[in-house]
């Protein structure tokens, strides 16, 4: 498997580490203890963990080390788009 | 029918020709009292356990594909229970009691080879660790030596001992650990299960679980629907596509880990051996090949195959602890579906609706685990509460944060 990097062009994974799932967003604090506790566990331990697309950060350390949202598909290791991950998403 | 020295001679003398299919190719019935998803390892030990301490007989295993196709043919046959934690150690210490009565409770060879299982140490650091991790399997009753350099010197002799970066001071024994044939396991559990009545159902993919007020009705299958009173999930590498039908989602990730085996070679190496320095676990099969492995992948994967640099990385580990096998050839590798969750252990627990168990998470521990999984997921599942040996191993722990992180890495699955 390699990763085309934005910067480095296409790089053999064993460049790259993994942080995984990319779609997740740490929750605000609404005050209100009961509903961030939910919140926060949620965003830490459940994922969605799915079959196919998937999109997740890889970090090229022994390269650019630039943090990256791969969308991979997690039965093909097939990957449609990389970017860096202070660019736009679709 | 049963094995023994007389079936043999008896079937000896009509030319081995009348052996029975170890198994009932069962078709499905329209309804269960229990149905367990997965017939894995340990979707099959629930079923025999079920059925054989339990009294819980009207049971069905269903199967996507055919037994023996998934992680229980998939991993390195390892047995063992050195783990550190208390919520741990009993469930794993209970598999190993299992495993040493498992082939005259179920009355199959599934050759368990007590060879002992060695850890070993390459830093003061690590020495002090292994006699931590040691000192705690003792408290619970299970057998820990640590042994120094000589130590394992008398043991392995061809190791690496002087290497300059990674020198061997010493290791961690469990001398009751060692070796399991995992298609045999498969097999005798299947078998054993059916011979006490279960159904065991190849070819029956679940496609989707019926609830109905909050409780479980039954399973949909590409064989047409089956009600069931219970439904026990054990799909290990699939939990979290399995768990969504009921509208779960679970603290797991599925990753890829690879195995490896080399040409068949005449023995040289006798029990188990660890590498302290990388990840790398080697032992010789009774065919000759040495059978051996390392990480996962690390990235989240529903491919059963990996990638290379993973295979160099643990050939590099073996290179490292043994330099002789590199003049032997690998012969095969191949790839299993992990269930990795946030902290390393497993889930053995209820799920939030009536009358649904679930059996995953067992991160790359769960050969091991076979009979001891069964045994508490089978409780479980009859009794309504958990196994005395699995009362930590709760799906609500991590909302709780009462976690059993064995290594310490928070929720981060690829480093468990």
């Amino acid at each position: 498997m390699r990763i085309p990097c934005p910067y480095c062009g296409p790089r053999d994974t064993a460049e790259f580490s993994y942080r995984g799932d990319a779609t997740l967003s740490r929750p605000d604090a609404s005050g209100d203890r009961a509903i961030d506790d939910v919140a926060m566990f949620a965003y830490v331990y459940l994922r969605d963990n799915p079959v196919g697309r998937h999109q997740e950060f890889w970090y090229h350390g022994s390269g650019c080390r630039s943090w990256l949202v791969v969308t991979r598909d997690t039965t093909s290791h097939d990957i449609s788009d990389v970017r860096l991950a202070t660019a736009e998403r679709p | 029918m049963r094995y023994s020295l007389f079936s043999l001679l008896g079937k000896t003398l009509s030319g081995h020709r009348s052996w029975p299919p170890l198994w009932r190719d069962a078709a499905p019935k329209p309804r269960y009292d229990v149905i367990i998803v997965g017939g894995g390892g340990h979707g099959l030990a629930t079923a025999y356990y079920l059925a054989s301490r339990y009294g819980v007989r009207d049971v069905a295993v269903l199967e996507k594909g055919w037994i023996g196709g998934g992680n229980v043919g998939r991993n390195t046959t390892i047995i063992r229970s050195n783990y550190l934690l208390p919520g741990n150690i009993p469930l794993y210490e209970l598999s190993m009691q299992l495993w040493e009565g498992l082939e005259q409770d179920f009355n199959f060879n599934a050759m368990i080879s007590q060879r002992g299982v060695l850890n070993l140490y390459h830093s003061d650091a690590q020495r002090d660790a292994y006699a931590r991790r040691g000192n705690a399997m003792r408290i619970h009753g299970v057998d820990a030596e640590l042994l120094d350099c000589d130590g394992v010197r008398k043991l392995y002799p061809f190791l690496n001992f002087d290497a300059a970066r990674f020198p061997i001071k010493g290791g961690l024994l469990q001398p009751r650990g060692g070796t399991a044939r995992h298609d045999a396991v498969a097999w005798g559990f299947a078998r054993g299960a059916s011979d006490h009545g279960a159904d065991v159902v190849q070819n029956c993919e679940v496609t989707g679980i019926s609830i109905s007020d909050g409780r479980i009705t039954g399973v949909e299958t590409n064989r047409g629907a089956i009600a069931a009173k219970k439904v026990g999930i054990a799909v290990a590498g699939s939990s979290s596509r399995v768990a969504a039908m009921a509208g779960m989602r679970l603290p797991i990730e599925s990753h890829v880990l690879q195995a490896f085996v080399s040409e068949g070679l005449k023995p040289v190496i006798p029990g188990v051996i660890t590498f302290g320095a990388g990840h790398f676990y080697i032992s010789q099969s009774d065919k000759g090949g040495l059978v051996f492995g390392g990480d996962i992948d690390g990235y989240n994967s529903y491919a059963q195959r990996g990638n290379l640099p993973t295979v160099e990385d643990v050939c590099e580990g073996g290179m490292a602890l043994m330099p002789s096998i590199g003049r032997a050839r690998m012969l095969r590798s191949w790839g299993g579906l992990v269930d990795m969750t946030m902290d390393g252990s497993p889930i053995i627990d209820r799920a939030p609706t009536d009358g649904l168990y679930l059996n995953a998470g067992w991160c790359y521990g769960g050969f091991k685990a076979t009979p001891g999984s069964g045994l508490a997921f089978a409780h479980l599942i009859a009794r309504d509460e958990p196994h005395a040996a699995a009362t930590r191993l709760r799906l609500d722990r991590f909302a709780r944060g009462d976690l059993i992180d064995e290594k310490g890495q928070g929720a981060q699955p690829n480093l468990h």
